[in-house]
């Protein structure tokens, strides 16, 4: 536990910051019924009120009020993201190391369905499934999660060929070690830094794909808060000078860039480079 | 060159290289350290220098500052470095660029890594000619070809044109000593060149360094853990340790009266400790392979009908160049390798073939540590978790206990009990493979399987895991089966040994039997390759007939009759290349495969 505090406190500035501002997101999120000053679908006005003491950030297209919207937003954007990238690396993860661990038949049967899954544009492709199967939550999330954990598969995949290749995993086969203890404590560890790095940017990617989906309609379902939706919704805004519609756009580019600050440094710490000055 | 030709005499007051108070720091985890600590250093014109000591000593780096440069996360902090006049901590930039592979140029320890693999040879030697405007296209690869037929390189006038990975290990090195000399450097600095190659190729790369060096007249620094080696060639040596001087002195003298202890133990770790075999009351077979055929895929066979015995608390050594089927053997015994005909049975049951039929039981009694440490272990587990699996997998013990035995098993080994909690990467290379043994012993096995165990150790580690070894066999009675292509550790630890050629066993039988005469053609050749801690042994050394038949030769597999015919000194015509050689058998236990008479190969010893 000291040692961890201690790890934090060697942080970089720039990590430091990125933490400080995802603990904000987070606390935000948690407490967002407490925090916000309205309900989150509630309609308390006109559309499109300007900025007042009222209504911090104005009202929305239907009179809901913005900060208490991008508040819930936080929560459902952020929550969704969340769930489907540590489902996707779950999968992803552990196909790849599974492909890499015992090559032959499996892996070529693995990495063809992959082929295949990545041969179609991601988006058409989601369009499809979420066309057939409807847009409540559980499908958009598996679905998401079906198509990054193809990318991941592919970095995982491919890091885990190279550790699978080294002594100390033949040492474990040969004293007879199961599959599942060779996963996870022999090629898991070594493969942990470059699969960090690749959840912040998948974790970014999902976001925006998210975000992506809400503005074609098939994403979060209105009326529930996100932030992506919010930026469609209040769109018309920019025509008329107002910055609006950029406030949601700004906490998602926020939130993208305090992630990649922290997964960079811990990338940085567990790569074992140093700091030549 | 001519000019340096007639500026060289030994009267000659200004040396080619200075260097004075040479300090260079290196970044670790506590921040700069002090990796070379205040080194003088004198080099004539022509005069080769050998820059002697363990890893850490500080030689590379030496050496690289020879050039004026250091690598990153290295700095020159103090001292002068002076070539030919010109210092080279203060000059420019260009100016130290032009020097480099003009007049000072560097001979990595591996040439398959140092060249471009998407280059020819050939256009790999013309390229510091022509970036230096000193010769034309045309001209630098005439040049090439005249050094490579020079060098007894074969095909000189088109091997240029083969890509790096189409040559031999010992083929790519003498490339790389040739592409040294493509602008006729007043210096070239080795950096352990032939570390890594079988004897008999470092023979052939020793000899083109010789001629280039010696004939030609260039200054050189040669770097090397390997006094034996750097002997053969140097006029003076430095021996050097944590970036200290110890001694420097002429060859002659380190080698006959060395002044420091350091120096006397580099020399005592080449002398020959041979193992005398102790007799075992009643010798009882724990392993036995019969004639065993494997290979890879659909390729030939590595290993022709291979039949070993090893006995309880005995150590068998396999021995043979690389290509020989060593490794291979090892994969088999271990299960990784089914092999394609022929048995293995181990304490008197069947062994099954593959690893996933063989019990919890089979696999905990032969245990393996392979050649390379630093990929032998989890750089993310500590040493508890390294030595513990194998306590926990198959002795079930948990908690103090283990504990408890992990501590006996450091000490076994002897490192001190708080190396419990480090990881990989805070261990040198001798504790790494120290951990590897307690992780082998940690299993309690009957048989281990020791792949090159010392190959990439330095001379004085390498004798002390050896004598830890030994020590072992002594208080647990574990049976070894050494893998190794140096006859020096095999003479050191083995009962018994097995020569492999291409595959197929060309000689077994008792160390004595073995390395006595009379002798096997091969095992000969391998014996007389093994650098000799004296000077003039190379010399000696090329003018025999083997060196002349065949050391510069590739093991080849061959489908029919002896694949070493064509290495081969005392070779019958027709007969060793149409027909298998015949298994003859000497003393009880001694067989080897010859088409000579044992009374003709005696004969032949005498030479």
């Amino acid at each position: 536990m000291q040692k961890t505090l201690k790890n934090l406190l060697s942080a970089p500035l720039s990590a430091k910051f990125g933490m400080v501002i995802i603990f904000i997101y987070l606390v935000i999120a948690i407490f967002a019924p407490l925090i916000a000053p309205y309900g989150e679908r509630e309609i308390l006005g006109k559309a499109y009120e300007l900025m007042s003491s009222e209504h911090l950030l104005g009202t929305d297209n239907l009179g809901r009020d913005m900060l208490s919207r991008l508040i819930y937003g936080a929560r459902n954007t952020i929550g969704i993201a969340l769930i489907t990238t540590a489902l996707a690396f779950f999968v992803g993860s552990l196909a790849g190391m599974i492909a890499a661990a015992l090559g032959g038949w499996i892996d070529q049967l693995l990495s063809r369905i992959v082929d295949i899954f990545m041969s179609i544009p991601s988006l058409i492709f989601a369009l499809l499934i979420l066309s057939i199967v409807g847009t409540a939550m559980p499908y958009l999330i598996g679905t998401i999660v079906i198509i990054d954990s193809t990318r991941v598969f592919r970095v995982a995949r491919a890091t885990a060929m190279n550790v699978a290749a080294m002594d100390y995993v033949e040492v474990a086969r040969l004293r007879g070690e199961k599959l599942t203890w060779i996963l996870r404590k022999e090629i898991l560890p070594n493969i942990a830094a470059p699969l960090l790095a690749e959840f912040g940017l998948r974790f970014c990617f999902v976001f925006l794909f998210i975000s992506a989906l809400s503005f074609l309609g098939l994403g979060i379902q209105p009326p529930t808060a996100d932030w992506g939706s919010m930026v469609r919704d209040n769109a018309t805004l920019i025509s008329y000078n107002d910055i609006t519609p950029l406030i949601p756009a700004a906490a998602i580019a926020l939130l993208t860039v305090a992630v990649n600050f922290v997964v960079d440094w811990m990338l940085h710490k567990s790569s074992g480079l140093k700091d030549v000055n | 060159m001519l000019i340096d030709d007639i500026n060289n005499s030994s009267s000659d007051p200004s040396p080619l290289l200075q260097m004075k108070g040479l300090r260079i720091e290196g970044l670790s985890d506590k921040g700069w350290q002090e990796i070379v600590c205040g080194i003088d250093l004198k080099l004539n014109r022509g005069e080769i220098l050998g820059l002697i000591g363990e890893s850490g000593a500080g030689k590379s780096t030496i050496g690289l500052a020879a050039m004026g440069f250091a690598k990153d996360g290295c700095r020159i902090v103090d001292g002068e470095i002076d070539f030919d006049g010109i210092e080279l901590r203060k000059a420019p930039e260009w100016q130290k660029r032009k020097l480099r592979g003009t007049r000072i140029s560097y001979v990595a320890q591996s040439a398959a890594a140092a060249f471009n693999p998407a280059h020819r040879l050939i256009n790999q030697f013309t390229e510091g000619p022509i970036e230096h405007d000193l010769l034309s296209e045309a001209k630098a690869k005439e040049k090439g070809r005249a050094l490579y037929r020079s060098l007894d390189l074969p095909d000189p006038d088109h091997i240029g044109e083969r890509w790096p990975h189409q040559v031999s290990g010992g083929q790519i090195q003498r490339m790389m000593v040739a592409m040294s000399m493509s602008c006729e450097p007043d210096l070239i600095i080795f950096d352990e060149p032939t570390t890594a190659l079988d004897v008999t190729t470092q023979i052939e790369v020793l000899k083109t360094i010789k001629e280039i060096v010696i004939d030609r007249n260039v200054a050189a620094i040669y770097i090397t853990h390997d006094l034996a080696v750097v002997a053969q060639l140097a006029d003076h040596l430095m021996v050097l340790r944590y970036g200290n001087l110890i001694e420097v002195n002429s060859t002659g003298q380190i080698l006959k009266s060395p002044k420091q202890e350091y120096t006397q133990n580099l020399l005592d770790a080449r002398i020959r400790n041979e193992k005398t075999t102790a007799q075992i009351p009643n010798p009882k077979t724990l392993l036995n392979v019969e004639s065993v055929t494997a290979g890879y895929g659909k390729g030939p066979d590595i290993l022709q009908d291979v039949s070993i015995l090893v006995e309880k608390g005995r150590t068998v050594a396999v021995v043979g160049e690389s290509g020989s089927g060593k490794s291979t053997l090892a994969r088999v015994l271990t299960g990784l390798l089914p092999p394609r005909f022929g048995n293995i049975h181990f304490d008197g049951e069947s062994l099954p073939d593959k690893l996933k039929l063989r019990t919890k039981q089979q696999l905990q009694k032969i245990q393996m540590i392979s050649q390379l440490p630093d990929t032998a272990l989890n750089p993310r587990q500590r040493v508890r978790d390294i030595i513990g699996r194998p306590l926990s997998f198959y002795l079930g013990l948990k908690g103090k206990e283990k504990e408890q035995r992990i501590n006996d098993l450091l000490r076994q080994i002897e490192l001190p009990q708080d190396y419990i909690d480090r990881l990989p990467s805070e261990l040198s290379g001798g504790e790494k493979q120290r951990i590897c043994i307690a992780r082998a012993l940690a299993a309690e096995p009957e048989l281990i399987i020791c792949d090159e165990v010392t190959s990439a150790l330095d001379s004085i580690v390498a004798k002390a895991i050896l004598n830890l070894l030994q020590r072992l066999q002594n208080e647990l009675g574990v049976t070894y089966l050494f893998i190794s292509h140096d006859l020096d550790t095999v003479a050191n630890i083995a009962d018994q040994v097995v020569v492999l050629y291409a595959g197929r066993v060309a000689e077994q039988g008792s160390k004595t039997a073995v390395f006595q005469p009379p002798f096997h053609p091969y095992t000969r050749l391998l014996l007389s390759s093994v650098p000799e801690m004296r000077q003039g042994w190379l010399e000696e050394t090329l003018s025999t007939q083997e060196a002349k038949a065949g050391i510069a030769r590739e093991v080849k597999i061959t489908e029919q009759g002896c694949p070493f015919a064509e290495r081969c000194p005392i070779s019958i015509e027709d007969v060793c290349v149409g027909s298998r050689p015949p298994l003859q058998t000497t003393t009880s236990g001694h067989i080897y495969a010859c088409q000579h008479s044992k009374e003709v190969l005696l004969r032949e010893s005498q030479h």
